[in-house]
């Protein structure tokens, strides 16, 4: 059998590569349609209330409006998990910003007008939406996404912590995030000959079917989601949202399809965000740094309409060894949208306070930060006691050190300057879980010598397409210009979510075992050639996943980053960002190091530049665009590199897959706090890092 | 409706080809192209010129779609990304892109690539940025930190900025016959 040019391991440039390029990709609102109608939004402008009235009539008499769908009027919604999708069933508000109203119209401009021209009476009531750590609201979830416990102890932390030479007692705040992706979220809809038919901006069809199935009391085999191409999600198109429920209620009331794209305004809410938290970290070690005990308290904000409880202090029950340790995590209930996934829920901002922390104890110890993470180092899951399936954290902080040239570091901060420049470098450590969920896949040769592969997958911008590809032609063995691969349709077999950095691990897998399976039953019973009718096999992974032993599964890594800080203006520039991962068996080096440095420009961003603003008066965010709300820029990332270490786990799954989609973001801003600490001196426990927070710090320029 | 006082004829040349359109009024030059011409490349990502996602060449010079209506654009010579090729020659900046992976969800593509486009033809004029040295000399040469510069218009959370910097830099070096 002759090498297939797709190898696993080897870059490959995308498969829909000239699509992208050339424009002809379709997103979720570009499918032609006959007959088409446009949906425009219409959000409440109080936080809480009763709505009294909803005047539509000038709204109607706007030449092109076809409806106006409310509370009274939309079609009647079955109940599902997530209050959240019940749109326009009750006339109640439950944050600012919630869809409250649609207009339907025969163009974008005339929808638009209509949205404006509705008019919404409240009766208001007295709303909460800031987040505090002595907020009356807090309470103890039952547990914290997915399906961690909320508290966990381990040893006597308070005896642990008294009885430590060093004690550390920091808390450290971050804003609430919103995910941003490119593509605003936006589906079209069609009910057409008894079934119901969407594309949607989605990070898994099969659950916005299913939910669309269950709202709509329809069964899910009537309803077909496809995704082909997303405009990016980063968490916000994880589970379905409200663009592909409302779009399909209008098209049932006006029988016609409809396209509904929220504005990038517009999405600053109704779709999720990061929380805000609020942690405390608490380390207790001896003079060498090993530390005795560890506490970690989380207090993170959810929705009066459904629970979100961001897991960020689970981080800190793997990373580093310690006797003694407790976790915690509280939640207000807020007068606010529902908090949502954005990448690396719970390890994100978790490993901001964690690595920073770590990075004060190295300071307060007198000891290398990298040497400090070392020391602490474990085996065995620290609060499992499990072993990990590979653990090489200490391997990437060494390499890193190695690649940014850490050796020579003098730790005085706020020593270097040139100019009027303030030099520093930071170092933090990161892990994040390698799951593999189940899936399954279709695997078809067909008579003219080319293979099919189909798999409800979906390509966000990771590279799926292209890494089950990959996968596809190595299990087949074949010429990888024989093999088609099909994601990105709930009618493929179904897969789990594009989520939790499962995807490369879990679909392939299944790509794997169908594909393999395709090519013994070839072999075995027509002698290696294709039967006239074609032949296909359909497998699933479900025996397999349940049969995995009980090890502890992580990727983990080691950020490095180096800043300049100007001391007449306090502008922060991050010269250099290096991260190096251990994730496994890696299928497509080109796609996994754009995934990696994604998510440590996010971090970046995440430092320096996003931040919330809530308006505690209206209960809702003052920055609502991408002019006011800051993401990084071309201009802001100057040099960036990724690597990863070798890496042969095969007790992580069958194929030594682990997902790299959020791992680039878990302690990257730590690193860059910590860079600005060593630059400056000065300890930022709060994101962002903004010039006007440094500058009353900074010495005289 | 054509007549009525909210609607006005627009003449248009989009990659070459001349359309007559009857447009609202209030229609964008974003909207007429996908939502009229069927000319999808040009994306939507804030409609209010802050991502640079909808950036095509308007008689040569990059401009955000989204913030021009398309009756101020009548008689305009337009290149939208389906027109950036050659035929199925893709462009340099095209093919870079793809070489370079400098994309990942692909929806600032477009624009990143028109406004790649435009912004090289800026440099050869040689109209200075911030990051030039001498503002009266012009850029000297075609530096990372130019095209960071120029390019920050065009936001991509993915993130694939040093790969479009990188694919910008070889399609320059490679395409500046065409």
């Amino acid at each position: 059998m002759s090498a297939p040019t797709a190898a696993v391991g080897r870059a490959q440039p995308r498969l829909e590569g000239r699509e992208k390029v050339t424009g002809t990709a379709r997103y979720a609102v570009e499918h032609p349609a006959d007959g088409l109608a446009y949906a425009w939004a219409v959000q409440a402008s109080v936080a809480k209330a009763r709505i009294v009235r909803v005047d539509d009539a000038v709204a109607l008499a706007e030449p092109g409006v076809l409806a106006v769908l409310t509370y009274a009027n939309a079609p009647r919604l079955a109940p599902v998990e997530s209050r959240e999708l019940l749109l326009l069933q009750q006339p109640r508000v439950h944050y600012r910003g919630e869809i409250v109203a649609l207009v339907v119209a025969e163009s974008l401009e005339a929808a638009r007008e209509g949205a404006l021209l509705v008019r919404v009476d409240y009766d208001t009531e007295p709303h909460s939406s800031v987040l505090t750590e002595r907020h009356p609201s807090l309470y103890k979830p039952d547990k914290v996404n997915p399906n961690f416990p909320t508290d966990t102890c381990v040893g006597d932390f308070d005896a642990g912590y008294e009885a430590a030479e060093v004690r550390l007692d920091q808390t450290y705040r971050t804003p609430a995030y919103h995910n941003n992706p490119m593509e605003p979220h936006a589906s079209t809809a069609h009910w057409w000959q008894g079934r119901l038919l969407v594309h949607d901006s989605s990070q898994g069809s099969g659950d916005v079917r299913d939910t669309l199935g269950r709202l709509f009391e329809v069964p899910a085999e009537s309803v077909r989601v496809t995704a082909e191409h997303v405009g990016g999600g980063f968490g916000s198109k994880g589970s379905p949202r409200c663009t592909p429920v409302l779009a399909a209620m209008a098209a049932r009331h006006v029988d016609r399809p409809v396209r509904l794209a929220l504005t990038r305004q517009q999405i600053f809410g109704p779709i999720g965000y990061r929380t805000p938290v609020i942690q405390r970290v608490r380390l207790g070690a001896d003079a060498d740094g090993r530390l005795a005990a560890i506490c970690h308290d989380a207090f993170s904000q959810t929705s009066t309409t459904t629970e979100f409880a961001e897991q960020t202090a689970v981080l800190t029950r793997a990373l580093y060894a310690a006797p003694h340790r407790r976790t915690t995590h509280r939640l207000a209930r807020l007068d606010v949208p529902t908090p949502s996934w954005m990448r690396a829920p719970g390890e994100c901002p978790g490993s901001f306070a964690l690595e920073s922390a770590m990075d004060e104890l190295a300071v307060a110890c007198g000891i290398d930060p990298i040497e400090l993470r070392i020391r602490n180092d474990t085996d065995r899951h620290p609060e499992d006691d499990l072993p990990f399936s590979s653990r090489n954290l200490v391997a990437c902080l060494r390499d890193g050190a190695r690649r940014f040239g850490w050796a020579d570091r003098d730790p005085a901060p706020g020593v270097r300057r040139q100019g009027r420049w303030l030099f520093g470098t930071g170092v933090a450590g990161a892990a994040y879980p390698a799951r593999s969920p189940v899936g399954s896949a279709r695997a078809e040769a067909r008579p003219d010598g080319t293979y099919q592969v189909g798999i409800n997958a979906t390509d966000i911008g990771t590279g799926a397409r292209t890494a089950l590809w990959q996968v596809a032609t190595e299990a087949l063995g074949v010429p990888g210009d024989r093999v088609r691969i099909s994601i990105g349709d709930s009618d493929l077999p179904p897969a789990y979510v594009a989520g939790g950095s499962t995807g490369t691990a879990g679909w392939s897998w299944a790509v794997d075992k169908a594909c393999r399976s395709l090519r013994r039953q070839l072999q075995e019973q027509y002698a290696g050639s294709v039967p006239p009718g074609g032949l296909s096999v359909f497998t699933d992974t479900a025996a397999e996943v349940a049969a995995l032993e009980k090890v502890a599964r992580y990727a983990f890594g080691a950020h490095f980053a180096q800043v300049r800080v100007d001391v007449d203006s306090g502008e922060v520039r991050v010269g250099r960002m290096l991260g190096v991962f251990a994730t496994g068996r890696v299928v497509n080096p080109s796609t996994a190091r754009s995934q990696l440095i994604g998510g440590m420009t996010m971090g970046l961003s995440m430092a320096l530049h996003e931040e919330g603003l809530l308006d505690h008066r209206f209960g809702d965010w003052v920055n609502r665009d991408l002019a006011t709300y800051h993401v990084s820029a071309c201009a802001d990332v100057e040099r960036i590199e990724a690597y990863w270490v070798a890496e042969d786990d095969d007790r992580v799954n069958p194929l030594g897959i682990k997902g790299l989609g959020e791992i680039g973001i878990v302690g990257s801003a730590a690193a860059v706090a910590n860079a600005v600490h060593h630059a400056t001196g000065i300890r930022f426990r709060t994101l962002p890092i903004q010039l006007d927070k440094l500058l009353q710090h900074l010495p005289a320029g | 409706m054509t007549g009525s006082p909210h609607r006005s004829p627009v003449s248009l040349s989009v990659n070459g080809r001349p359309y007559e359109l009857d447009l609202d009024n209030r229609t964008t030059l974003l909207d007429a192209l996908r939502e009229h011409l069927a000319l999808t490349g040009a994306k939507k990502g804030c409609d209010h010129g802050q991502c640079g996602s909808c950036t095509v060449l308007l008689d040569g010079r990059r401009v955000k779609s989204c913030l021009i209506f398309a009756v101020a654009a009548a008689g305009g010579s337009l290149v939208s990304i389906e027109g950036l090729a050659d035929g199925t020659d893709l462009h340099p900046l095209q093919s870079c892109f793809v070489q370079h992976d400098a994309f990942q969800c692909g929806y600032c593509t477009p624009g990143q690539l028109c406004s790649a486009a435009g912004m090289l033809d800026e440099v050869r004029q040689g109209w200075p940025s911030l990051a030039t040295e001498d503002l009266v000399a012009g850029p000297d040469g075609l530096t990372d930190s130019e095209i960071r510069e120029r390019m920050s218009g065009n936001l991509c959370r993915c993130a694939a900025y040093p790969n479009i910097v990188s694919a910008i830099r070889e399609a320059s070096a490679t395409g500046s016959r065409r």
